[in-house]
């Protein structure tokens, strides 16, 4: 068997420093671009003066909107059907917004060069809260007027900051169960704007031949094959004659999905100079302008007996989408994920409704692990839930344990329509209450109090639906979400997988390797990966919403068991035996119960490049490949726990303890799989304590850097205590779930959780996070989040 | 301005803007790649050398200020590699107490690595890598100066550092297992 922790294949080229990561690449005769971007939220553009930048001695080009409009690449399509200005035409719509572009012989002087362009603005209101968005007398973001003739089909809303209304559930039968209700617990909470902030920032380095017609865009894309037809339709150059090349990646978490107007600015500015251009944006170009994450603003309500059985669930959501509709995530899907907000529960009756609007902030909006925003979902169950409990003066946990769903419910439909594959919930519960010694901990919170420390124990729970997904149910910009893998078989037994999906430090070069070896019954180091290439790999859309092992792993499965059903005929024509007399078993073809009449795949792959004569039918060779269209999604689940310690005289909270068990089904690397569950804690402790990308009200980001926007160090990071449980996906392949976002799906709630307990003698049911000293001390004065 | 460094080993002589960031110079002069930018503050610690025997942020240290100084980078921990120096990491008194030869070649290449790079790899102490050079460059230094750090040590030492990727933990394990080796007389 290969699975297990087996040493990664790419750390040999990370621990020596020879990554290739964009801004590595160098190519002869390449121009170094620079953005320069709107210090205004809001403001019509009056003038561009781009003659001083032009004279700049080296400087080669400078583009403006105007410039760009002539190529018809002033807009571009966005992953959600919205169409963005590369640069802006005549008004800008977000602080850091796109509005010409620099080319020169080196990046210093690309960026002197910006000091030298005169924009004059008109500046407009700017739209920076999304709760008034759509009070009347407010500014309209997307007007229509500025437009032109420029986006391919006119903006859908005009008039208006209202993107979409949606919604899901039964509204009747959960009113009627609310009615009918012991006991209501409401609350308003927001999800506050966050940024994946992968450590390498985004960028692009664009090679355009005139000679020959192709285009060799580098960048830095966790879906470059979705990133080659946006490409195609923007250049009019044929997809073809386009090669995508996604390199060594340094994190992702979706900030790396989307097409960005710097990538745009980069081909066009290497089509109209004929040399290469590299642009790489630097840490606050990352923080104002690319993908934000959440921004949500919720009102959360259950409905429960006063036994605490959960009868019903309703959200209201204001969704704020900034100034472009670029959340990536499939097309049917306005607010992702999100009526998924039943969570673990058995809960019979459900309703939702998202509001999607327009403010002048930048786009995006699903981004930084959050299973297309089951992160929002969760995290407003799992407040509910804590909030009912505190009602009711009942345990949070054995609140939770008395509505988790069985695992005789599965497979379970819940009331908003998805069909949870498996599950064994109780089982993980127990697990993390048992790891964490949950009796002990309240017994030692009772006991501190006594002498006025605060200590909070937090709990959530949380179901993921991940590997997006059935085609004919999910696709992004009209492409179904199925994914293709090519396996080839050399005459020696050695494999190469080609994989439509990008890692971004997962580990896919090793894990995939491993589904490979593992159903051929080669060594893990007898099989290579190839990725990130569109002129090499096979087309899929990419790595993002943990669906990289759900639908690409299920696809390489695939592929290397048609390889194996071809060693078969050519086993029998070797062993002369009929292929029907065949069983596979410990990695060869051998006829039934003849252990030493075994053939390997690497002799078996030797024969069917050889003479052997093979049946009528048989071509010969072992190659193959698979598209891997998913039935359903999968549904990892988890049992979480956060004990935390609060100064109630700072604010200061100090995160002790972090229990994390969590079932992703089969785990193929058991070391990678505990490493991305590493990561997602941390994020909760960054999401829940830290981060926010925040504004004033004149529409000035105020976290464009790392001083401002912060990120959990090693001293905030408490080791994690992990469990595991194994419920294998009924309708995978290989069993496996996905684990890449579990949690910071789901810890962000725990480690709320805990600070609402700690805090609950001062009477705090909620707080909003970021819970910072600012906000904690906020919420014990009875203050809101933000208050001054 | 006309500035010699000493990097991993080797002097490099450029005429450089006085303006020019030490990351820029060692990425875009030197064509050492291996140190990253990543945050221009001074918070992400993604360009983390050495500048003498002292670990520093290279996004904020002029070139011009390495002038007749030595540098050391990732592409110079592991001997035998291209751009490495035997002597890298030795302090000037010669008391450099780590011994990359004592564990011969490594299974993850041909070079004889460093054991910090040896660690990094065994305990899944990186996954994107970005962060990877710079971390390393100070665990190197941390085990020089502290060859048997605490738990709380090692993640002081690399408290002005920013991962995404891995929570710490395994960074922090990396460190520690690569003080097993750095002490004499280790395991």
């Amino acid at each position: 068997m290969a699975y297990g922790s087996h040493p990664r294949k790419e750390d040999a080229r990370f621990i020596r420093g020879q990554g290739t990561y964009i801004d590595d690449i160098t190519l002869p005769g390449m121009l170094h671009g620079a953005v320069l971007r709107s210090p205004l939220a809001h403001a019509r553009i009056e003038s561009v003066d781009t003659l001083a930048a032009s004279a700049h001695p080296k400087v080669a080009a400078v583009f403006t909107g105007a410039d760009l409009r002539q190529r018809g690449m002033a807009w571009m399509p966005t992953l959600f059907g919205d169409t963005q200005a590369v640069l802006a035409t005549d008004k800008v719509v977000f602080q850091g917004q796109e509005v010409a572009f620099v080319v020169a012989t080196d990046r210093y002087a690309a960026r002197d060069a910006l000091e030298l362009i005169d924009v004059e603005y008109e500046p407009l209101p700017p739209v920076m809260d999304a709760r008034k968005a759509l009070d009347a007398g407010t500014s309209v973001v997307r007007d229509g007027v500025s437009w032109g003739d420029d986006p391919p089909e006119p903006p859908r809303n005009l008039r208006t900051n209202r993107i979409f209304d949606w919604s899901a559930g039964d509204a009747a039968a959960t009113d009627a169960a609310f009615a009918a209700a012991d006991v209501v617990v409401s609350c308003d909470m927001s999800y506050p704007r966050s940024h994946p902030a992968p450590l390498e920032t985004c960028g692009a380095l664009a090679s355009f031949d005139p000679t020959t017609g192709r285009l060799t865009v580098w960048a830095t894309s966790q879906a470059p094959h979705a990133h080659r037809v946006i490409y195609a339709g923007l250049t009019g150059i044929p997809e073809h004659k386009i090669r995508v090349v996604s390199p060594d990646l340094g994190g992702g978490f979706g900030a790396k999905v989307p097409v960005y107007p710097g990538y745009v600015c980069a081909i066009a500015a290497s089509m109209a100079t004929g040399r290469p251009v590299k642009w790489v944006e630097d840490r606050s170009e990352s923080l104002m302008s690319t993908t934000f994450a959440r921004d949500y603003h919720m009102h959360g309500e259950i409905a429960a007996t006063s036994s605490g059985r959960i009868l019903a669930l309703r959200a209201r959501v204001l969704a704020d989408h900034g100034a472009f509709n670029a959340a990536a995530q499939p097309s049917k899907y306005p607010a992702g994920f999100f009526s998924i907000f039943t969570g673990s529960y058995d809960i019979a009756a459900a309703y939702c409704e998202v509001t999607g609007v327009h403010t002048n902030k930048a786009p995006g909006g699903v981004a930084y692990s959050c299973s297309f925003r089951i992160t929002e979902a969760v995290y407003l169950v799992e407040r509910l839930t804590d909030m009912l409990a505190r009602r009711l003066s009942m345990d949070p946990a054995s609140l939770r344990m008395q509505n988790l769903l069985r695992p005789s419910q599965f497979p379970h439909v819940s009331p908003t329509g998805w069909e949870y594959d498996s599950g064994d919930y109780p089982r993980a519960l127990s697990m993390a209450l048992s790891l964490a010694g949950y009796a002990d901990l309240r017994r030692e919170q009772a006991e501190r109090r006594t002498r006025g420390e605060y200590m909070g124990i937090g709990i959530s729970f949380f179901t993921e639906a991940v590997g997006a997904g059935p085609r004919a149910h999910m696709d992004i910009m009209g492409l179904g979400m199925a994914d293709g893998a090519d396996l080839r078989i050399h005459p020696s037994g050695k494999a190469v997988l080609s994989i439509s999906v990008q890692t971004q430090g997962q580990g896919h070069e090793t894990t995939f390797a491993q589904i490979v070896a593992s159903e051929l019954g080669l060594s893990v180091d007898d099989v290579e990966v190839v990725h990130g290439d569109t002129d090499r790999t096979p087309f899929g859309l990419g790595t993002y919403g943990s669906r990289s092992t759900p639908v690409s792993g299920a696809a390489a499965a695939v592929a290397a068991r048609r390889v194996r059903e071809r060693a078969r005929l050519v086993a029998a024509a070797l062993l002369e035996v009929s292929s029907d007399d065949l069983e596979w078993a410990d990695g060869k073809w051998q006829v039934r119960g003849d252990p030493d009449s075994g053939v390997g795949i690497a002799s078996l792959a030797r024969a069917a490049h050889s003479s052997l004569e093979l049946p009528p039918g048989v071509d010969g060779h072992l190659d193959a490949s698979a598209v891997y269209n998913p039935p359903n999604l999968t549904f990892p689940f988890g049992a979480y726990i956060c004990v935390s310690d609060v100064d109630v005289l700072t604010g200061e909270v100090r995160v002790r303890r972090l229990i994390a068990v969590d079932d992703c089904g089969v785990r193929i690397n058991p070391m990678i799989v505990e490493g991305q569950i590493h990561r997602g804690l941390a994020d909760g402790i960054g999401i829940a304590l830290m981060q926010a990308i925040t504004f004033d009200s004149s529409g000035n980001c105020l976290s464009g850097s790392f001083m401002d926007y912060l990120l959990p160090t090693a001293l905030e990071c408490p080791s994690p205590e992990l469990g595991a449980t194994v419920t294998p996906s009924p309708h995978h392949p290989i069993g496996a779930k996905g684990i890449g976002e579990s949690a910071t799906v789901g810890s962000p709630a725990a480690v709320v959780n805990s600070v609402v307990d700690a805090l609950a003698p001062f009477g705090v049911t909620h707080a909003d996070m970021p819970l910072t000293p600012a906000n904690v001390w906020l919420a014990i004065q009875g203050r809101p989040a933000g208050d001054t | 301005m006309k500035i010699t460094v000493t990097v991993n080993a080797v002097d490099h002589t450029r005429d450089v803007e006085p303006r020019l960031l030490l990351i820029h110079f060692l990425r875009d002069e030197l064509g050492l790649t291996g140190s990253h930018w990543g945050c221009d503050t001074s918070n992400c610690g993604a360009c983390v050398v050495w500048l003498d025997e002292t670990p520093v942020k290279s996004c904020t240290v002029l070139a011009v200020m390495a002038d007749g100084h030595r540098v050391t980078t990732v592409e110079g921990l592991a001997s035998g590699s291209q751009d490495s120096a035997s002597q890298h990491g030795a302090s000037q008194d010669g008391a450099s107490q780590h011994g990359a030869s004592q564990h011969g070649a490594s299974p993850y290449g041909a070079d004889v690595l460093d054991p910090v790079q040896e660690a990094f790899a065994e305990c899944h102490g990186l996954q994107c890598g970005f962060c990877t050079p710079g971390m390393m460059m100070t665990a190197r230094w941390l085990l020089d100066n502290n060859p048997a750090p605490t738990e709380a040590e090692v993640r002081e030492a690399i408290s002005g550092q920013v991962c995404r990727c891995t929570g710490y933990e395994n960074i922090v394990k990396s460190i520690l297992r690569a003080s097993s080796r750095t002490i004499p007389g280790g395991s």
